[in-house]
């Protein structure tokens, strides 16, 4: 039996309270709050309490999926990824790069949208980066 | 914010408007009942008596979209009673003069018929406010997705400068932020005009910087926003869609709208953790890992960066996004090669002078709020301490707007949208928890017992509600919470979505949706 208790920081609300993920062999079971979090001082709400619930849940996406025939098929990552460079080459060239546009996340880190948009501006070439906070 | 949340609990006068914080922010709820218990007056405005409401000394129902006219009077009656600020105006602020002559022309009078809300609350308001040693402004999504969401804040500006209640702790105009890492995917430069650290595309010096940093030819022209964005795919500027843990089939307003454009790609490309109304329009849909399953960090509302931290392997197949954007970018001949997330944020920190003295190691603990220029400094958790960041203070004059679409004879009610408590967003996550999904399993539309009455229509019942973009059937909760002539959608459930009805109308500067506003009808289903 493994047991892992892992500090992390709640995705849902933009409070970003601390919580802990217990982890029994491989699969989060419960949710606890962090006492020393200066945000949440060992509180949660209903919603991170439960947060442990939807992340294993069996309708995650788990593989790439390409449209085919009208229908989304599963697919290896290798072709998903071709399919993507390829598709993206081609509007760069046949309509320049501002005929790309990318929304980034409110939802991922940090980390994952400072690439997003280095991508945009770097390898593409376009300013066309928003996100939905607007929304 | 401009301030921490902790700095709450010792503001002597807070002002909630357009924020329904316990069920919106329940952990800054908190320090609200503390800062009440210690002696706060609490104001609470809102078009809901919403349960923050009932804690309050003053609580205040505004006709929908009047909040300029609102706050403009109760400056009118702070500047005619000489309450104001005089040395903060006098040495941190300009354009004073103009400020005063558009607020004349709000006297409580004309202030109260507009807003619905009675000269004596309005007096009274301003009294608490201007009077307290330190008063804390909240705000949320209820001022700022209107038309007039902008003028909405600068007026919220205004009235923290007249009565020198910024700059200080326990003080200032605070937003919470909608989603948990808004601040963060804005700070890292998701938005078509600044680069990383709101660094300006179009300035040559930051444009020369960060091509020297990226070893790019980079773009000097501002991109496109989300609503432009639409726009853009539906005329044929726009070809190909990347969204990366985005639904804007749901959260998009005028929602068929939204799916006509994205029908119009000739490539989407969706990462996500599920499968949403979004990814059914993909082409390509790519499996990513949760923020259980990764490292990184978020930055919350007071601009506290924390760390999160890799709890399990990423489920079946799905990736970290960044690896995802890494492969696609070196098969474009962009070549990245970063180990990890601490890689990834080290390379931001040394281009984004705010996150400069920023490093994992220095975020064990509480993390730190930016700006956090060098690895010695301690964090700022409250900004224009003493001065503001474009130096003094500006005054802005805002006459009030009303909103782009009000009821008629044909659609009499007004609509506003928000939030439930058990759900978030646009339900991808809460809605497959079990317990947050048995709290509340569907959307209900909130009426006023005399509308309810008028109509016939019976608790529970389902009716049908529409606007001029579309129709949803949904089940009515009948409660004085709301308005009379006035209903309340949630926004979480994508089956009766609210965005179907919502009005596309856009603040001319921020580009906001007003979501908060719309006129429809309602009749029993059929
Ligand atoms: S636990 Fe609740 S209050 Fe805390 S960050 Fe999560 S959603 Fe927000």
């Amino acid at each position: 039996m493994d047991y892992q208790s892992v500090l992390t920081t709640c995705t849902y609300c933009g409070c970003g309270c601390g919580l802990y993920l217990e982890v029994l062999d491989g699969r989060i079971t419960h949710t606890l709050p962090s006492k020393t979090s200066p945000v949440n001082e060992g509180k949660l709400c209903v919603k991170g309490w439960y947060i442990h619930e939807f992340i294993q849940h069996p309708n995650r996406l788990t593989t790439p999926l390409m449209r085919q025939d009208g229908a989304l098929k599963e697919t290896s990552w290798e072709s998903a990824l071709d399919y993507a460079a390829s598709e993206l080459k081609r509007i760069k060239e046949a309509n320049g790069p501002d005929a790309i546009a990318f929304l980034t996340s409110a939802k991922c880190t940090n980390e994952d949208n400072y690439l997003l948009q280095k991508l945009a501006r770097a390898a593409i070439g376009t300013n066309n980066v928003d996100h939905c906070a607007r929304l | 914010m401009t301030n921490s949340f902790d700095e709450i609990e010792d503001a002597d006068c807070i002002f909630i408007i357009g924020s329904n914080t316990s069920v919106g922010h329940p952990l800054i709820a908190t320090r609200v009942y503390r800062a009440k218990a210690k002696g706060a007056k609490l104001i609470v405005v809102d078009p809901r008596e919403i349960q923050m409401a009932r804690f309050a000394d003053i609580y205040a129902r505004q006709t929908l979209g009047t909040d300029v006219a609102l706050l403009n009077g109760m400056m009118n009656v702070i500047y005619r009673n000489g309450w104001h600020d005089k040395k903060f105006v006098e040495e941190r602020t300009e354009n004073f003069d103009a400020f005063v002559e558009m607020i004349e022309k709000f006297p409580p009078e004309r202030a109260s018929e507009i807003s619905g809300i009675s000269v004596d609350d309005i007096v009274k308001m301003a009294e608490y406010y201007a009077k307290a040693k330190a008063a804390s402004i909240i705000y949320c999504m209820g001022i700022t997705q209107h038309t007039t969401g902008v003028d909405n804040v600068k007026t919220l500006a205004n009235l923290s400068m007249l009565c020198g209640h910024i700059g200080r702790p326990s003080t200032g105009v605070n937003p919470l932020r909608g989603q948990n890492n808004v601040q963060g995917a804005c700070d890292m430069g998701g938005l078509p005009n600044v680069y990383p650290g709101y660094q300006a595309v179009n300035v040559p010096d930051i444009q020369a910087k960060f091509e020297k940093a990226w070893n790019a030819t980079l773009s000097p022209k501002v991109g496109l926003t989300i609503m432009e964005m639409m726009d853009g795919l539906l005329d044929g500027r726009v070809k190909g869609l990347v969204i990366m843990g985005e639904n804007p089939m749901v959260s998009d307003p005028d929602i068929h709208h939204v799916k006509h454009a994205l029908e119009a790609a000739e490539f989407l490309m969706v990462i996500d953790i599920f499968p949403t109304p979004t990814t059914e329009l993909a082409h390509l849909v790519l499996p990513a890992a949760s923020f259980a399953e990764k490292d990184g960090t978020f930055s919350n509302s007071e601009r506290r960066v924390q760390r999160v931290r890799k709890a399990i392997e990423p489920v079946g197949e799905a990736r970290y996004d960044w690896q995802i954007i890494q492969d696609i970018s070196n098969r474009l001949g962009y070549p990245m090669n970063f180990q990890s997330a601490e890689e990834i944020f080290n390379e931001m920190a040394s281009v984004t002078p705010a996150y400069a003295g920023i490093s994992y190691p220095r975020l064990e603990g509480d993390g730190l709020a930016w700006p956090c220029p060098t690895p010695d400094h301690p964090g700022t958790p409250y900004l224009h301490k003493d001065k503001f960041s474009r130096g003094l203070g500006l005054f802005s004059a805002i006459d009030y707007r009303a909103p782009a679409e009000v009821p008629d004879d044909e659609y009499p009610f007004w609509l506003t949208t928000g939030r439930a408590y058990v759900h978030y967003h646009t339900g991808t996550m809460t809605r497959r928890s079990a317990h947050l999904e048995k709290e509340m399993p569907e959307a209900i539309v909130e009426l006023h017992p005399d509308d309810a009455e008028e109509l016939q229509i019976a608790e529970g019942e389902r009716i049908e509600v529409s606007s001029r973009r579309g129709t949803i059937t949904i089940r009515a909760m009948v409660t004085d919470r709301i308005g009379k002539g006035v209903v309340f959608i949630p926004f979480h459930f994508a089956e009766t979505a609210a965005n179907v009805l919502t009005n596309a109308a856009l603040d001319p500067i921020a580009k906001i949706p007003e979501y908060k506003v719309c006129a429809v009808k309602l009749a029993k289903a059929a």
